[in-house]
C-alpha cells in the first residue's frame, strides 16, 4: 500500500463510494426503470471508472467495465427496458468490479480471475431484447425541459466542468440535466456531493488528522477554561475582553471540529437496499426498503460500530419478518412486504427503528423455546408478559426459526446484536404485534468522544459516571441513616420507595476510603448515586457529588486495561485526570451484579437478571434448622426489638413501632416448628406490608439475600406457597400474604388504629 | 567499525540507567498524578500530557527499591509506545550519553531481585556503569491487583 501511486489510491476510494451508490441506483432503477436521472448517474459512474482504469492502466477492470457501459448506453438511449435480468447482471458486473479494486487495493493488480463469463453475459444481455424494446423519446423532451428549469435556478451549476459531467459530454442532453436534477433540488446544502458542479467545495480529509484536530480543540478549551478563571480575578482589564472574545471563538471552533466528524447515517444505508433485495431474492418474498431521516448526523465511529448490528436486524427482518407472497395475500396483505428504516434524533440520541409488517414474532413459539434451551423453568416462563417474552429474543444462541437458512437462524445473531449496540453505549428494544409486523428501537449516543457525566468524589479523588447509567441521587441524612440503611448477608440495602436497593460503596470498592457503613456508624450523610447497568439496578456510595459536565472520554493504556471497574479517562477543567467509572464493571466487583455478569460468561445458563431479581428471596432460619424464604419484594423493613418491648394487644403480642401497633407473628409456630427463641437476645423481626397493613415476622435468624432460580414443588399448609432447593438446602417459601390473612381476615388496618377498638 | 548509540539516562535509587534515545518522546519535570485504585502498585497514576492521558509507572516500585521521599518529586520520562506514550518516573534526568558497543557486557548475574530482569545490559563507562533499561519489560505491568 505504501507505494501505491495517489492517483490508484484516490481512485479506490472514489470507486468504492460509487459503487456503493451504483448497488441503490441499480435497485430504484429496477423498480422504476424509466427513471432516466438514475440510469444516467450509473452510466456516468461505469464509465467514470472505465475512464479512470484505462488511464491507469487497468486492461482487464476496464474491458469488464466497458461491456456494462454499452449495455448501459443502450438502457439509456431506450434501446433496451430494464428488467430482472438486467439488473441481475449489472450487479455481478458492480460485484466483479469491486472485487478487481479489492484486489488492485491488496497487491496493486486487478487479479488472475477470468471475467469472460460475465462479459458475455452483459453482451448477450444488450443483444436480447434489442428488438423487444421500444425507443422512447419522450423522456429526453421531459430531460431537456427540466434543465432549463434547473439551470435558471442554480446558475451555478450547469457550467463548471468535472470530471463526471465532462465524461458524458458525448450526450449533454440526457445527461447533464439529469444530473441537475438528482442532485440540486434533493440536496439542500450544496456540500453533499462529491460528483456534480459543486465537488470543489469539497475536499477529502484523513480522519486520523480529524481525531488530532479534535484532541487539539479539547486542549484549547482546557487552556480557556482556565484563562477565563484567572480573567474573571481581573475585572474590566482589556485581558478580558480578548478573553471573552477567545471564549467565544473557542466554542465555535470545538463546535466545528465535532460536526466535522459526524456523518448522515445515510452512509451506511446506503448498502441496503442491495442486501434487501438480494436476500428477497434468496427468500422468494418480495419486499420494499423505505427509509426516512437518512440525514440524521451520527459520530464517524459509532456509524462504524452500528453498521453490523442493523445488517443483522434487517437481514433478520427479511429471513424471519417478512412473509412469503402467497402468505401474505392469504392474510388480505400486500404481496409485497415492506421494511422501514427510521433515523431521528430525540433527546440527545439518535433513534434507529427497524419495522418489518410481517407476522409479528409467535409469542408463545418463544415461551416454548425459553423453556427448552431451559432459559427459565416453565412456571416462570409462563408467567413472562409478551413484551418481556419477545425480548428473550437476545437471549444467546436463541433462534425461533423452524429451520436453520443460510440467511439467519443460526441463533447466534441478536446476542451479538445487543452487546454490539450495548458496548457504544446504547439500547436496543423490540415490539412485535401477531399478524403486524415487529419493530426493533435502537437508542445510541450522537458520539462516544463527547458524553454527558457526573462528577463525585470519593477518598479524594474525582470520578465521573456516564450519565446514561444514572438513574437518580440520593441524600441520607446522618439521623436518618442508620434507620434507612440495614445490612443483610453483608450486603448493605437502601428502602427507596418500597424496593430494597443494593448499595455498593465506592470508596471501599476501590479501596481508597474507610467503609462508611461500619459498625461504629457514619459521621455524615450518605450520598446515594442510583445507577443501572446491565439490567440490574443500585446505589453507589460515594463522598460527595459534585455536578455534570461533558467530558471527552480517553482510552487507558495497556497497564490499566484488565481493571473492569474503568471505562476510561477524562481531562476536568482544573487540567487534572479524572477516571470515568464502567458502572457495569462496578456493580460486578462490589457484587450486585454477580449473577448476571456469571450468567453471560457461561452461556448455557443464560439467567437474565429481571429473572434473578423476581426470585429474589429473604431466606431466615425459625426453629432449629428449618430454612425459610419470603420474596424479597414483601419485605418492607428487618428490624430487632428487645423483648421487654412486647406487650398484649387484641390478644395477640404486639411492638410499638414507629407510632403505631405492629402485629407479630412467630413463623415458627405458624409452620409448627418448635420455638427456641424463647430466652433471650433482641426479637429479630422481618416486617412485611401490604396494603397498609403490616405484620412483623418473628424468626430466628435472618440468614441471606439470594437471587436464584428455583422450582417449587407444592406444600401442604395455608401458610406455605411451596418448597424448594436453595443454595443446595431445602428451603420452605413462605406465603405471607396468606399468613397475614389467617392471622387477620377482615383486613383491619391494625397499625392505623388503637388497639383496644378490635 | 563500532556502531555508538545515544542513551537517555536518569539515576534512580542510585542506580544509573539509560534508555535508547529513540524510544524517549520527552523528558518532563513532575506532574500531579491521578491515582487510579485496584490497579497494580507500580502505577503512580495517570498525568495529563498536552491532552493526553498517560499512564506513570514508577521505576522504583518496579525495582523494588524501595519509597521516595515525600519532598522528593520524580521526572516523567515519557516512553513512546506503539500504544501512545507511557511515563517513567525516575528519580533524576541525566544526560544523553554516547556509548559505543564495544564497552557493552550482559546485565551481571549478582543484580539483586526486581533489578535483574529489566536490565538487559551494561555499558562500561570511564566512571562507572550504566545500565540499560528493558522498557518492555519494565512497563509489562500486570493488569490487576484486584484482591477477591
Amino acid at each position: 500500500m505504501s507505494d501505491m501511486d495517489d492517483a490508484v489510491r484516490e481512485f479506490l476510494v472514489e470507486s468504492y463510494e460509487n459503487l456503493d451508490r451504483l448497488d441503490t441506483d441499480l435497485i430504484t432503477l429496477e423498480e422504476n426503470p424509466r427513471e432516466r436521472e438514475t440510469l444516467a448517474s450509473i452510466f456516468r459512474t461505469i464509465h467514470t471508472i472505465k475512464g479512470t482504469c484505462g488511464f491507469l492502466g487497468f486492461g482487464k477492470l476496464e474491458s469488464v467495465a466497458h461491456v456494462g457501459e454499452n449495455l448501459l448506453s443502450r438502457l439509456r438511449d431506450g434501446k433496451l427496458e430494464m428488467n430482472d435480468d438486467i439488473a441481475t447482471g449489472l450487479l455481478q458486473l458492480v460485484d466483479a468490479v469491486r472485487h478487481m479494486l479489492g484486489s488492485i487495493e491488496s497487491s496493486g493488480a486487478e487479479g488472475e480471475d477470468d471475467w469472460s463469463a460475465l462479459k458475455e453475459l452483459l453482451s448477450s444481455l444488450q443483444e436480447r431484447d434489442a428488438a423487444a424494446a421500444p425507443a422512447t423519446p419522450a423522456p429526453l423532451v421531459r430531460a431537456r425541459r427540466e434543465r432549463d428549469v434547473v439551470a435558471a435556478s442554480l446558475p451555478g451549476a450547469e457550467p463548471a466542468p468535472t470530471k463526471a459531467a465532462a465524461s458524458v459530454a458525448a450526450s449533454p442532453a440526457v445527461a447533464a440535466p439529469a444530473k441537475s436534477k438528482d442532485e440540486a433540488p434533493e440536496r439542500s446544502e450544496p456540500e453533499g456531493d462529491k460528483h456534480g458542479a459543486i465537488s470543489e467545495s469539497n475536499i477529502r480529509v484523513d480522519v486520523v488528522l480529524l481525531d488530532r484536530l479534535m484532541n487539539l480543540v479539547g486542549e484549547l478549551v482546557l487552556a480557556r477554561n482556565q484563562i477565563l478563571q484567572h480573567a474573571a480575578q481581573d475585572g474590566d482589564s482589556p485581558v478580558a475582553a480578548t478573553t471573552q472574545r477567545l471564549n467565544r471563538v473557542t466554542t465555535e471552533l470545538q463546535e466545528g471540529v465535532m460536526k466535522t466528524r459526524m456523518q448522515p447515517i445515510g452512509n451506511i444505508w446506503a448498502k441496503f437496499p442491495r442486501v434487501v433485495r438480494d436476500l428477497a431474492k434468496m427468500c422468494g418474498k418480495e419486499v420494499r426498503l423505505d427509509m426516512e431521516g437518512k440525514d440524521t448526523e451520527l459520530d464517524k465511529t459509532i456509524i462504524e460500530a452500528i453498521k453490523d448490528p442493523l445488517t443483522h436486524i434487517v437481514r433478520n427482518s427479511i429471513d424471519h419478518g417478512v412473509e412469503t407472497p402467497e402468505r401474505r395475500a392469504a392474510a388480505g396483505k400486500d404481496r409485497e412486504g415492506r421494511i422501514l428504516m427510521r433515523a431521528f434524533h430525540e433527546g440527545g440520541q439518535v433513534n434507529i427503528e427497524i419495522s418489518d409488517d410481517g407476522g409479528g414474532i409467535d409469542v408463545e413459539r418463544v415461551r416454548a423455546k425459553i423453556v427448552e434451551k431451559g432459559l427459565l423453568p416453565p412456571e416462570a416462563a409462563a408467567r413472562l408478559s409478551e413484551r418481556e417474552c419477545v425480548q428473550h429474543i437476545f437471549a444467546p444462541g436463541f433462534s425461533t426459526a423452524a429451520q436453520v437458512t443460510n440467511v439467519s437462524g443460526r441463533g447466534v445473531g441478536m446476542d451479538v446484536v445487543k452487546t454490539n449496540i450495548e458496548k457504544i453505549g446504547g439500547a436496543v428494544d423490540v415490539s412485535s404485534e401477531r399478524g403486524r409486523g415487529t419493530t426493533f428501537r435502537i437508542k445510541i449516543p450522537l458520539t462516544l468522544a463527547i458524553i454527558p457525566a457526573l462528577l463525585v468524589s470519593c477518598g479524594g479523588d474525582r470520578y465521573a459516571i456516564p450519565q446514561v447509567s444514572l438513574l437518580e441521587l440520593v441524600r441520607v441524612e446522618q439521623e436518618n441513616l442508620a434507620a434507612s440503611i440495614e445490612t443483610i448477608g453483608g450486603v448493605p440495602l437502601y428502602r427507596l420507595r418500597g424496593n430494597l436497593l443494593p448499595l455498593v460503596d465506592l470508596g471501599a470498592e476501590l479501596g481508597v476510603a474507610r467503609p462508611k457503613l461500619g459498625r461504629d456508624g457514619s459521621d455524615s450523610a450518605a450520598n446515594i448515586v442510583v445507577l443501572q447497568a446491565d439490567g440490574a439496578t443500585f446505589g453507589m456510595l460515594v463522598d460527595e457529588i459534585n455536578d455534570t459536565e461533558e467530558i471527552v472520554v480517553k482510552p487507558l493504556g495497556k497497564q490499566l486495561k484488565g481493571l473492569c471497574c474503568y471505562a476510561g479517562a477524562t481531562i476536568m477543567g482544573d487540567g487534572k485526570v479524572a477516571l470515568i467509572l464502567d458502572v457495569a464493571g462496578v456493580a460486578v466487583r462490589g457484587g450486585v451484579a454477580g449473577a448476571k455478569a456469571a450468567a453471560r460468561g457461561k452461556q448455557a445458563e443464560s439467567e437474565d437478571a429481571a429473572e434473578a431479581e423476581k426470585h429474589a428471596l429473604l431466606l431466615f432460619r425459625v426453629g432449629e434448622d428449618r430454612r425459610v424464604g419470603i420474596p424479597l419484594s414483601a419485605v418492607a423493613r428487618l428490624e430487632e426489638f428487645p423483648r421487654s418491648a412486647l406487650e398484649q394487644g387484641a390478644g395477640r403480642r404486639v411492638v410499638q413501632y414507629r407510632g403505631e401497633i405492629l402485629p407479630l407473628c412467630s413463623v415458627a409456630e405458624a409452620l409448627g416448628a418448635c420455638e427456641t427463641q424463647g430466652q433471650d437476645g433482641p426479637l429479630q423481626v422481618v416486617v412485611y406490608s401490604n396494603k397498609g397493613r403490616s405484620l412483623g415476622l418473628v424468626v430466628e435468624r435472618i440468614l441471606d439475600i439470594v437471587a436464584e432460580a428455583y422450582t417449587k414443588r407444592p406444600a401442604k399448609g395455608g401458610a406455605l406457597e411451596g418448597v424448594a432447593v436453595i443454595q443446595g438446602k431445602v428451603t420452605d417459601i413462605l406465603d405471607v400474604e396468606a399468613l397475614a390473612q389467617s392471622l387477620d381476615p377482615d383486613h383491619v388496618a391494625f397499625g392505623l388504629e388503637p388497639a383496644g377498638s378490635n | 567499525m563500532t556502531r555508538i548509540e545515544q542513551y537517555c539516562t536518569f539515576t534512580i535509587g542510585g542506580l544509573h540507567l539509560g534508555v535508547p534515545v529513540q524510544g524517549v518522546q520527552e523528558v518532563i519535570r513532575y506532574q500531579e498524578l491521578t491515582r487510579v485504585p485496584l490497579a497494580a502498585a507500580e502505577v503512580r497514576g495517570l498525568i495529563n500530557l498536552r491532552g493526553q492521558i498517560v499512564t506513570a509507572v514508577d521505576l522504583r516500585r518496579k525495582l523494588g527499591l524501595g519509597e521516595r521521599a515525600d519532598e522528593e518529586r520524580p521526572t516523567n520520562v515519557v516512553l513512546r509506545r506503539d500504544d501512545g506514550a507511557v511515563s517513567l518516573l525516575v528519580d533524576e534526568i541525566g544526560d544523553v550519553l554516547e556509548v559505543s558497543e564495544d564497552s557493552w557486557e550482559p546485565a551481571p548475574r549478582t543484580l539483586k531481585g526486581g533489578a535483574r530482569d529489566l536490565i538487559s545490559g551494561v555499558y562500561k563507562l570511564d566512571k562507572g556503569l550504566l545500565l540499560v533499561l528493558d522498557a518492555d519489560k519494565a512497563l509489562a505491568v500486570e493488569g490487576r491487583s484486584e484482591v477477591a
